[in-house]
């Protein structure tokens, strides 16, 4: 099951330029959040903090208090265990080119110790079943390489190594912007389906795509988030007019 | 900032004010027409019903196209729903006007006779509360809707006054009963205009506020009042 996650007075940085300014965010376990604002705002930075990938790039720092269930993030955890709870997928589909789908999929669990084979093609199957990939791949799961599926195919391969160490959370960064809109529509539908067992943050720069899977959206301008509310909320009537100026195009 | 659609959106605007206003002319014309015991204007008014039903298509087709194209969102998309329902009630005045209009011409039709009703009177009213409600689109002014919304009462009184009025004078004098039916009728379209107004007024709070305050729903149930500014940059 997901679990919720609570983050108070974070703050960012890259070397001296501060790249979030206090964020203060509650998302509900077993449900969707989509952060959205204009490139530059923070809301990559903002997920990556979540899983501690932020402190990974040059001179990054970060200050504040995420906690993930229970678990404290940023104090007497460390970045792996808390990356085994926290599944991430990225803007581009980045399987290891060389290995086949299974082994793809089995990679984090090996890398984890696990090496019983029944377990493993049990984990492997239910996390390509998960990521709605299955059905099109079971007959050639050892034989092609990650690489060789199709772009939209990839991302779900990438979304089924995420689930297969069976995180609470799994963070998407712009998961769709690269896939064509029968993909788009898969991936989507996935979201609706695996927040019954994660809890979903998704980036994403297409409003119509936050609208259609999240319950609760976020707006980040400039490092800030300016509001948080119910999505229905935010794209029917934002109570923030720099939230309305950016949904409704006037800037951004 | 999309040129296209904001091209659009004034587009769409512009076509429900010129709407409107033919809405508001058949309405005084036909009440005119009452008043003059008036064959001419009430022709025009039949004659204008056309116009303004092709402009009821124009108006629902274009917030159709932008609502498919543009994908709006917060102040726009309610501007468009605001736009669709406001012409829906524009073209039911235009078709309570055509409705008074053929009642004059039957009261013409019979000999002029002395009824207890004040039409002009009631007429005045409810011009008043089609104009105030385009107003308060025109200007994006919640305050001006609400205006509106305290008038319904006051056409509400005056039609049940003619009601008794009339019903009396036709018991006192079957022979006057058809002219007396005949103003009923009028008062009753009179009023079903000033819903209208009553409803455009509603859809533009909805518009400006993003509350919806139909069928005296207690505005703490609508939610947090937002930003009225963002409205007024619609039009």
């Amino acid at each position: 099951m997901g679990v919720g996650i609570q983050v108070e007075n974070l703050n960012a940085w890259y070397g001296k330029s501060q790249a979030l300014h206090d964020i203060n965010l509650k998302v509900e376990a077993n449900h969707a959040t989509a952060l959205i604002g204009p490139s530059g705002c923070g809301k990559s930075t903002f997920i990556r903090c979540l899983n501690r990938m932020h402190e990974t790039s040059p001179e990054a720092t970060v200050k504040g208090k995420v906690k993930i269930g229970e678990l404290d993030a940023y104090n007497g955890t460390s970045p792996t265990q808390l990356r085994r709870r926290i599944g991430m997928v990225f803007q581009k589909p980045n399987p290891f080119p060389t290995m086949s789908i299974y082994d793809n999929v089995a990679a984090g669990l090996k890398l984890n110790g696990y090496n019983n084979k029944k377990h493993l093609d049990d984990i492997v199957e239910r996390s390509l079943q998960s990521s709605a990939l299955w059905e099109e791949v079971k007959d050639s799961v050892h034989k092609k390489s990650g690489a060789s599926l199709s772009g939209g195919q990839q991302q779900r391969l990438c979304i089924a190594r995420a689930l297969a160490v069976e995180p609470e959370v799994l963070l998407m960064d712009e998961p769709c912007s690269a896939l064509d809109p029968i993909s788009t529509g898969k991936i989507e539908e996935l979201i609706f389906q695996l927040k019954e067992q994660y809890t979903i943050v998704i980036v994403t720069h297409n409003m119509q795509q936050a609208a259609r899977v999240a319950e609760f959206t976020g707006f980040f301008l400039l490092g800030r988030m300016i509001e948080y509310d119910k999505t229905e909320k935010i794209f029917t009537n934002p109570s923030d007019k720099r939230t309305e100026d950016y949904i409704t195009g006037r800037f951004g | 900032m999309r040129t296209r659609f904001q091209q659009g959106l004034d587009e769409l605007r512009q076509k429900l004010l010129r709407m409107g206003g033919l809405a508001e002319q058949a309405v005084d014309r036909a009440c005119q027409a009452y008043l003059d015991r008036d064959l001419n204007r009430c022709q025009m008014v039949l004659e204008g019903e056309t116009q303004i039903n092709v402009s009821e298509r124009e108006i629902d087709e274009l917030a159709f196209d932008l609502l498919a194209m543009q994908q709006p969102m917060a102040v726009d998309l309610r501007f468009i729903l605001a736009v669709t329902k406001i012409n829906a009630d524009l073209e039911r005045v235009g078709d309570q006007a055509v409705n008074i209009a053929e009642r004059v011409i039957d009261m013409v039709s019979l000999p002029a006779v002395e009824l207890p009703v004040d039409i002009a009177r009631i007429s005045a009213a409810v011009s008043a509360m089609v104009r105030r409600s385009l107003e308060s689109f025109i200007e994006a002014k919640a305050e001006l809707a609400q205006a509106v919304l305290e008038m319904d009462n006051v056409v509400d009184r005056m039609r049940d006054e003619a009601f008794i009025m009339l019903v009396k004078a036709m018991n006192e004098q079957p022979e006057i009963t058809r002219q007396a039916l005949d103003a009923l009728l009028v008062a009753r379209n009179l009023e079903r205009v000033a819903d209208h107004a009553t409803n455009i007024a509603e859809d533009v709070i909805f518009w400006v506020r993003g509350a919806d305050v139909r069928h005296n729903v207690p505005q703490e149930e609508n939610g947090p009042q937002p930003v009225q500014r963002a409205a007024t940059e619609t039009r």
